[in-house]
């Protein structure tokens, strides 16, 4: 029978990928900045002139985290914004052919379908490989813009981006190399990471900023048309008054991430590799770490794995049930769970594929929070094993 | 929390008024309640079944009642299940029931072993019908409602599953429904029913949805004699009994479809008859199973399609015969028995009756 847990018990938190707990410093910042700063920036008296001063401080922050200038940063209301702008302002400026991952976010891989574009497929352990990446830009004529992600929002892949921008020189040399690097600001140095990239999307709530604001880098000379033109502002590249307080607490968020980026990869990792050991000590067999044993480096804070035999549905009604709240692949907009396209273009079979179990940490994680996970998902998936599977 | 522990109830809520209330129902008789949407057709629908806009009203109503909502994808299982047999059934020249192995496959069957999964006993659905205890057993009897009644499309239900399942609108009329839904403020009150397939719309229609999946072939009209009057593009969508769209000359009286052989491999040939021709004495069953027990040649009442009018008649050695003339029953469609309570006592199909 099951157990329902209400809304006022205290629940285990494993879906920071999918959105992270607003940081105390971007919430302050934010709370700040909205009761002070609430003049429209482009104006030219003191008011406007103090909220332009935030604006262009947190621009200044956002930079110096990935070591850029200043005037790269275009704010964006996330990265599913940035990653449109990105694609298809490449593709609106220049025309051209779009070429992407099959294992993009769907915000990358939407825009590149729809302008009739070229996916390359996954290696088996997750990654993109730059030898395949060659190939497909070697056989297309007029490629202009290429995106790989950086870290791959489902398993945690880690792509080789500067290697992956390499062959992109070497065989597109015309084309723009975007990277949607929503995931890896927690996990990576994005200073080096992605340094040699010409557009970079990141935003604020996978790392302790609010929903709702983020930033396209764009490197200066990349010509883009604008996904939303009007008053000119961000330079001309996203009109739209804007959102200072947002702007300030992603600057806030972004350089406490950056600050705590050594210790939280050690501290998370270990956390995630406790909770991988642990469920492969229950789960035995029934267990595959999807990723983690291929040789692929994969993000510290995220564990995905694959249980045999189960229905992720099932899986994560019982753990949502029991307090624990994670995911499998990406919702659709029903809320319904549909099958992963990261994992089949990896090649893993729609069968085995729908046991997908991410469980992904993040700042407010703690011991307690593996304890319980391993005290709750054994019992659930022994209990669809018991059943068929869910 | 001292309550007394409650049996857990996983209702289906398509998003309609019917099965908000019988949410609303089971809430108010105590139960703890848990609402499901099944996530079924992946493609367009404009028909009111799957859409977003149905998950939503679900969902919806759940927060208004203050119970939680779950959404169940089951399209693989809704593909193979349903939309492929459906297609698979066209090009055969039958008249399938997709609602009726939606009913066998994905509400009475998957969801059943979902919820049996998550621990729960009981089942409930918003279906105008109800589950009467008989000295047999549990069996499925008609709705309160008889304009309503949804028994037909419900006849699929094995026993094991009535007897864990809850329909807490069999027992009203669907104004009462509706009443107790504006009663509560749900968004669903006045919602129009869904009425068709849920994966054809209405904009592009069957055929334009079978001539994506198999190729549509042409055949000849003809009447009993062989003379050819008229030709058909697509004999996939001709089922008996249809008198439009045969590119018939006008100015006889008019002329129905009283068979259609699909003639695999060959030529496909459409015959057309008088009204009379389409009256039949008997109706072979291609298939037939008794609810519980065998009433073999007894006088029972059966219906032959969602609304139609039930007629009297017998199971004698596979078939049925009619007490009085019947119209002719396309290759594929359901027919279900009912006793003299209107309770379903079988159910089959109907098989193709040779001219």
């Amino acid at each position: 029978m099951v157990t329902i847990v209400r809304d006022e018990a205290p629940a285990v938190y494993l879906d920071h990928a999918a959105s992270t707990p607003l940081r105390p410093e971007a919430q302050a910042a934010w709370l700040e900045a909205s009761a002070r700063l609430h003049a429209n920036p482009t104006g030219s008296h003191r008011a406007a002139r103090a909220a332009r001063r935030a604006l262009d401080d947190a621009r200044d922050d956002v930079a110096a985290v990935l070591d850029r200038p200043s005037s790269e940063v275009v704010f964006t209301s996330g990265g599913s914004e940035a990653d449109n702008m990105a694609i298809r302002g490449v593709l609106g400026a220049r025309g051209g052919t779009a070429v992407c991952s099959a294992g993009e976010h769907h915000a990358v891989l939407e825009p590149v379908e729809r302008a009739g574009g070229v996916t390359v497929g996954l290696e088996a352990d997750g990654t993109v490989s730059p030898d395949r990446l060659a190939d497909v830009l070697r056989a297309e004529a007029s490629v202009s813009v290429v995106s790989i992600m950086t870290v791959n929002n489902e398993t945690g892949v880690i792509n080789d981006i500067p290697a992956l921008v390499e062959v992109t020189r070497a065989c597109a040399p015309d084309a723009v190399f975007h990277t949607d690097a929503v995931q890896a600001m927690s996990w990576l140095d994005l200073r080096t990471h992605v340094a040699s990239a010409d557009l970079v999307s990141i935003t604020g709530h996978k790392l302790g900023g609010p929903v709702g604001v983020g930033a396209l880098l764009m490197r200066d000379g990349v010509v883009l048309d604008p996904l939303i033109s009007g008053g000119g502002q961000e330079r001309g590249r996203r009109a739209g008054t804007p959102d200072v307080a947002g702007a300030v607490a992603f600057a806030s968020a972004i350089t406490a991430t950056d600050a705590e980026r050594p210790e939280a990869r050690r501290r998370l990792g270990a956390l995630r590799d406790r909770l991988v050991a642990g469920l492969r000590s229950q789960l035995g067999g029934r267990l595959m770490a999807t990723v983690l044993d291929g040789g692929a480096p994969v993000a510290a804070g995220i564990a995905h794995v694959i249980v045999r035999g189960v229905e992720a549905e099932a899986l994560l009604f019982l753990l949502d049930a029991a307090g624990l709240q994670a995911s499998a692949a990406s919702s659709c907009s029903s809320g319904a769970q549909d099958p992963s396209h990261v994992l089949a273009a990896m090649g893993i079979d729609r069968m085995v594929a729908q046991g997908s179990l991410r469980l992904s940490l993040g700042h407010t994680s703690t011991e307690a929070d593996v304890d319980a996970a391993l005290a709750i998902i054994p019992p659930a998936v022994e209990r669809l094993t018991a059943c068929g599977g869910g | 929390m001292t309550a007394r522990p409650r049996r857990p109830v996983l209702v289906m809520m398509s998003g309609g008024v019917d099965s908000s209330v019988a949410a609303a129902l089971l809430l108010d008789a105590g139960h703890d309640v848990v609402g499901v949407t099944m996530k079924l057709w992946g493609g367009p629908s404009d028909t009111g079944c799957c859409a977003v806009s149905d998950v939503d009203d679900a969902r919806r109503v759940a927060d208004r009642l203050g119970i939680e909502h779950h959404v169940f994808n089951f399209g693989d299982d809704f593909e193979r299940n349903v939309v492929a047999p459906y297609v698979d059934d066209h090009a055969a020249g039958r008249t399938p029931n997709p609602c009726i192995e939606c009913n066998r496959h994905l509400k009475f069957d998957r969801l059943v072993r979902r919820a049996d999964a998550l621990g729960f006993e009981q089942i409930a659905t918003g279906h105008h019908a109800r589950v009467v205890e008989t000295a047999h057993g549990p069996r499925l009897a008609r709705g309160v409602d008889d304009a309503k009644d949804q028994s037909y499309v419900l006849h699929v239900i094995e026993e094991s599953v009535l007897r864990r399942l809850l329909l807490p609108v069999g027992t009203m009329t669907k104004n009462e429904v509706r009443a107790i839904a504006a009663d509560l403020d749900l968004r669903t009150a006045t919602k129009p029913e869904s009425q068709d397939v849920c994966f054809i719309t209405n904009q592009h229609g069957r055929k334009a949805f079978l001539g994506d999946r198999i190729p549509l072939r042409s055949a000849v009209v003809q009447t009993s004699d062989g003379d050819d009057v008229g030709r058909v593009e697509a004999v996939e969508l001709v089922t008996i009994g249809q008198r439009k769209g045969l590119g018939l000359a006008g100015g006889t009286d008019p002329r129905y479809v009283i068979d259609v052989d699909a003639g695999r491999g060959g030529q496909p040939v459409v015959t057309v008859g008088e009204r009379a021709d389409l009256a039949v004495g008997h109706t072979p069953l291609e298939s037939w199973r008794w609810v519980g027990r065998v009433l073999d040649d007894r006088e029972l009442s059966f219906q032959c399609s969602a609304h139609g009018s039930p007629a009297p008649g017998r199971v004698i050695d596979g078939r049925v015969e009619w007490a009085v003339p019947h119209r002719k029953i396309a290759l594929g469609q359901s027919i279900v028995a009912y006793d003299a309570q209107g309770c379903v006592v079988g159910g089959g199909i109907a098989g193709r009756l040779p001219l």
